[in-house]
């Protein structure tokens, strides 16, 4: 095995562990990398399409390297009957970046999810797993500024 | 100062998420000797940060909005009446509190708080039952699954028991993947020894040898409390079910809607795409790994040990009919008290949304009951009683409980195409109506709310609807028509208004709206202009339609509210 996966091994290798093994890579590196699928196949001995087949399957995994801070806007039903349309297209233009990309200087990602669990807030977003809560184009611009400012 | 014994901050996500971590620091602080808690979520949403002060004599007063600050802290510590948390009487009344009776009133993290309060005593007792009474107590109770399926639980695990194998399993549904639905968090984050409670008698009752909890992996406050449970459980040996300790194993669900269905769970339980399968055979039959397995929702489990402490026929006192006990609904949307609530079953929607929501009578349009599986029912139908058939009736479900009010200005086109925009993505592919059917279902209302529908565009969404229910094999499926096909039934009008006008007279399709600036409102401070990320706006203060995405800033900016979105054709366009 890759060396640099050598921690995959705290798993015990059977099939049933494969979403495990994936969510220790995605929390170590950040994302599944085409280098972590075959590390991943090989420990689990299971073919890389198999694996690429699981990553593709849910939501959680990532396939591309995410910003320093991960910016999820809400869109379950709350926070879209909410305004959620308008929370998207204000982070999205504050940060330069689409739907499930990440900004040149790696430092913001942005993803749209199906709901954070706190819709008596709604409208929210979470930024690396804050949420942040009633927001409107002045908060939501003032949260993203404070962020960048930090760096 | 006030003789005050102990401090509860509520500290469940949607408490952390409104700030209460720096008020428990305040107070912590502060209050020198007095001990300070963090607990669960009460389900006064709306009032989050809370703080529950007891006193020596026997008072608990509850403050809301409460802000780490000296001021904040002085009122409360001299009991004073500022932000006190006045529950409405309408929705005292209503309530029902058994369930979350402990959810924000003790620590989650404390064994010793959950057993002074009752906690484990159902086990015990049921431990001292023969198993088949213990099921025998849930048949009576009429107990059914509160995932949505209703499922009587009874039944379920009398399917278990019956089973002979080396292996059983009990699985807990965490996968809490209803947009708009929080119950199981909260009650996974507030009161975690019941649900874990409700699980080991469970066992018990079936003879099972593995119990496994599938919970999101987006609800990090739930699994560290769930974990902690199950570690103190470890402690005090309470997993010790006929002379075996069983294992309790938490897996992280990573993020698919399909999963929340039985056979999908197992598989991605089993490392695989969660994909749904045939049943028969049924899980109870061949499960995990082909082990005989029995999957519960969280708040099924949470229903047990009470049950078992009441005994069933006390438990089914409450409720209609068929549909026995309390629900749990996450209630959200366009009211004034959204939050978490626990109410008899039978109780009207109209009680729910008007008398506990707080919503003004004449603004809302509709509920949406059962999230994108279930359906909008019109005001007019809010005297049906809340229960499993009355509302499959009505072309909604019953659900998981997600409750999300739709006030009079929302476009319900627009929300039955935000449904199909989460289910036809979240369709694992694997039956092709389902797969096919609901991206053209989709397809179809981006063309409506786009304004380019066609008259031949509702006959099409009327009659494939049905096939989809009908050609898919899990519950995802089979009910995604739903949202729909219940606005086509309810809300006609809405959609020809679309498809025969253009028009959309909430002004939510933004292709059928123009954005108009009132120049005797406006004051011509320019804040519209810099803020407009497409320079729609001339010096003049004129608003171009054509160039304007329809994003709402300077609606939002305009301190004089001169800027307002139109009717399409009513605004202006620069040549």
């Amino acid at each position: 095995m890759e060396q640099e996966f050598s921690y995959l091994k705290t798993i015990a290798p059977s099939r049933t562990s494969l979403i495990k093994g994936l969510q220790t890579v995605q929390e170590r590196e950040g994302y599944i990398s085409d280098a972590a699928i075959e590390a991943v196949a090989a420990y689990f001995q299971t073919p890389p399409a198999e694996v690429e087949g699981v990553v593709s399957f849910y939501a959680q995994f990532k396939r591309n390297r995410p910003g320093k801070y991960k910016v999820a806007v809400c869109d379950g039903t709350a926070c879209h009957i909410k305004g959620s349309v308008h929370i998207k297209e204000w982070v999205s233009a504050e940060l330069g970046i689409a739907n499930n990309q990440t900004d040149k200087e790696g430092l913001f990602s942005l993803e749209t999810v199906a709901c954070l669990g706190c819709c008596s807030l709604a409208p929210v977003m979470s930024i690396n797993g804050k949420v942040f809560g009633q927001l409107d184009r002045k908060s939501t611009a003032r949260i993203l500024k404070e962020y960048r400012k930090n760096g | 100062m006030a003789d005050i014994r102990k401090i509860k901050v509520g500290m469940a996500s949607c408490g952390m998420a409104a700030g209460a971590g720096p008020v428990f620091d305040f107070f912590k602080e502060h209050a020198s000797q007095i001990p300070v808690i963090g607990v669960g979520c009460l389900g006064h949403c709306y009032a989050e940060p809370t703080v529950e002060v007891e006193t020596a004599d026997g008072q608990s007063i509850i403050y809301r909005d409460v802000e780490a600050t000296q001021a904040a802290f002085d009122n409360i510590m001299s009991l004073g009446g500022n932000n006190r948390l006045i529950v409405p009487e309408a929705r005292k009344k209503r309530e029902m509190l058994k369930v979350t009776r402990l959810a924000g009133r003790i620590d989650p993290n404390s064994l010793d708080e959950y057993c002074a309060n009752g906690g484990y005593a159902a086990l015990k007792k049921a431990l001292a039952m023969p198993p088949a009474q213990v099921i025998d107590e849930v048949l009576k109770s009429g107990l059914r699954g509160r995932g949505g399926g209703g499922f009587p639980t009874g039944r379920k695990w009398q399917l278990l028991g019956a089973k002979q194998a080396e292996q059983k399993l009990l699985i807990c549904n965490a996968d809490e993947g209803d947009p708009g639905a929080f119950m199981d968090r909260s009650m996974m984050e507030s009161v975690p020894h019941q649900v874990l409670e409700g699980m080991l008698i469970g066992a018990y009752a079936t003879g099972a040898t593995k119990l496994y909890i599938y919970c999101r992996a987006e609800y990090p406050l739930a699994i560290r409390n769930m974990s902690n449970a199950i570690k103190q459980a470890y402690e005090h040996k309470l997993n010790v079910i006929n002379g075996r300790e069983l294992e309790v194993i938490i897996k992280e669900g990573a993020g698919a809607f399909v999963c929340g269905e039985e056979t999908a769970l197992i598989a991605s339980l089993e490392g695989k795409r969660g994909m749904p399968r045939f049943r028969p055979p049924f899980p109870t039959d061949s499960g995990w790994m082909g082990y005989p397995t029995s999957l519960n929702n969280v708040e099924t489990f949470a229903n047990v040990p009470l049950l078992i402490a009441e005994g069933g026929e006390n438990y089914a006192r409450i409720g209609t009919e068929k549909s026995k006990g309390t629900k749990l609904f996450a209630l959200a949307g366009d009211l004034k008290y959204p939050g978490l609530i626990e109410v008899p079953m039978g109780i009207t929607l109209g009680e729910i949304v008007f008398d506990i929501g707080g919503a003004e009578r004449g603004s809302v349009k509709a509920v949406q009951t059962g999230g994108p599986s279930g359906g909008c029912i019109p005001v007019e139908l809010f005297d049906t009683p809340v229960d499993y058939d009355s509302l499959n009736a009505l072309g909604a479900i019953m659900g998981s409980g997600g409750m999300i009010v739709v006030g009079k200005d929302r476009c319900m086109v627009e929300t039955a195409r935000y449904f199909l925009d989460f289910t036809h993505r979240e369709s694992c592919g694997k039956c092709t109506f389902c797969r096919v059917g609901t991206t053209r279902m989709f397809e179809t209302l981006e063309r409506i709310t786009a304004g380019q529908g066609e008259l031949s565009d509702i006959a099409f969404l009327e009659e494939l609807g049905p096939k989809i229910k009908k050609g898919s094999l899990c519950g995802l499926g089979q009910t995604a028509p739903n949202p729909v096909l219940a606005t086509l039934r309810y809300f006609k009008n809405e959609y020809l208004e679309h498809v025969v006008d253009k028009k959309c007279s909430a002004l939510a399709c933004s292709a059928l709206v123009d954005v108009k600036l009132d120049q005797a409102k406006c004051v011509k401070c320019k804040l519209c202009i810099k803020t407009c990320p497409v320079k729609a706006i001339g010096e003049d203060f004129a608003v171009d339609n054509a160039q304007c995405v329809k994003c709402n800033s300077c609606i939002e900016v305009c301190p004089k509210q001169a800027i307002r979105r139109v009717a399409k054709g009513e605004g202006c366009t620069h040549e």
